[in-house]
């Protein structure tokens, strides 16, 4: 049953309307902020790195994504920080 | 008498702006609405060949503005519905011929007498685009489940915005929805969800289209198509009328049930 739904699942995700919809969507977001692909990493490295200047960050847990809100276009940073040591002053 | 000028638009050319205004305008006038409608792609005019009225033209919207003619002298009416006005775009001469500012004051000068303005937008994002935008009240996006159309679609939906012309109203043309049941189409709410706008029709794929056009008869006019349904009800949205989204299955014809009953889950 659940081999036939996963069947089912990658039948549909094989289809060519989803690679069309999934494609757009990364397309959309690059016109509608007029970044590249590359930009849009190399901008949020340098977050990352400013961050890490202040706090101690989790590099690996972070997720930095652009995500669409209506027609509105939104920058959402989960940034996970490291407990830090308290150190005393 | 005040009319709403309602300017249709696309950004990427072939979509079926020209045939959606011819049909929208046909359809209007078909109420006992008074419709004039304007095509703007000076250089490239089609409007008068999909409405059948190329071989009337004297004068066009270059005319007009340059004052080589009146308004009135410019306007074809239509034969077939007593309340249908065409204003052809010149073809000898380039988009710069007019500006955004002459568009707005035309249509003003046409809004006292009908009770829609309808504009038919050039390709682009020009200036035959702005010219086309600048006296609209409400601007409808002609786009068709496919990457390039809706990419485009998305660009000049934020340029209206940005004109202060939005909320932009969607009609996804051609829609085949044979392809869209085998997930081989953007479904109208993948399009939606990708563009985050209203829709006010969906227009399916349709071979009367395109007979229609060769007669000069807007399938408008020919209610029994499915296309021209659609475009009737599109028209019917603009005036305020709240009419269901039509059902775009088609009839599957005995064969296609055979294979399916043969091939389950297939094709």
């Amino acid at each position: 049953m659940a081999d036939w739904l996963a069947w089912l699942a990658s039948k549909k995700t094989n289809k060519s309307a989803s690679a069309a919809k999934d494609r757009l969507k990364l397309v959309l977001i690059n016109d509608r902020t007029d970044l590249t692909p590359a930009e849009l990493e190399s901008m949020k490295n340098e977050l990352l790195q400013v961050i890490s200047r202040y706090i101690e960050i989790d590099s690996n847990a972070v997720r930095i994504d652009m995500t669409q809100e209506g027609r509105q276009q939104r920058l959402l940073a989960d940034i996970p920080i490291r407990a830090a040591s308290r150190k005393a002053r | 008498m005040s009319a709403t000028v309602v300017t249709v638009t696309s950004g990427k050319g072939g979509v079926g702006k020209t045939t959606t205004t011819a049909n929208l305008a046909v359809a209007l006038a078909a109420g006992g609405q008074k419709v004039v409608c304007i095509d703007g792609d000076i250089g490239l005019r089609n409007l008068d060949v999909i409405l059948g009225l190329e071989n009337r033209i004297v004068y066009d919207l270059v005319d007009v503005v340059e004052g080589r003619c009146r308004l009135k002298q410019a306007m074809i009416r239509d034969k077939r519905l007593q309340e249908l006005y065409l204003i052809p775009a010149a073809q000898t001469r380039d988009k710069n011929a007019v500006s955004p500012s002459d568009m707005v004051r035309l249509t003003d000068d046409l809004r006292e007498e009908f009770d829609w303005v309808l504009i038919d937008s050039p390709a682009g994002i020009e200036r035959g685009f702005r010219n086309s935008v600048a006296p609209a009240d409400t601007v409808l996006v002609v786009t068709n489940p496919e990457v390039s159309a809706v990419r485009d679609a998305d660009r000049i939906i934020g340029l209206i915005e940005s004109e202060e012309k939005g909320p932009a109203r969607l009609i996804l043309n051609r829609v085949n929805y044979e392809m869209v049941k085998r997930g081989d189409m953007l479904t109208s709410d993948d399009v939606l969800e990708l563009l985050a706008v209203e829709l006010i029709g969906i227009v399916p794929e349709d071979d009367h289209v395109i007979m229609s056009s060769n007669r000069g008869q807007p399938v408008a006019l020919d209610p029994k198509t499915r296309a021209g349904t659609a475009f009737q009800n599109i028209a019917r949205r603009l005036r305020g009328e709240d009419v269901p989204f039509m059902n775009l299955e088609v009839k599957e014809d005995i064969f296609q049930k055979l294979s399916r009953l043969i091939r389950p889950g297939g094709n």
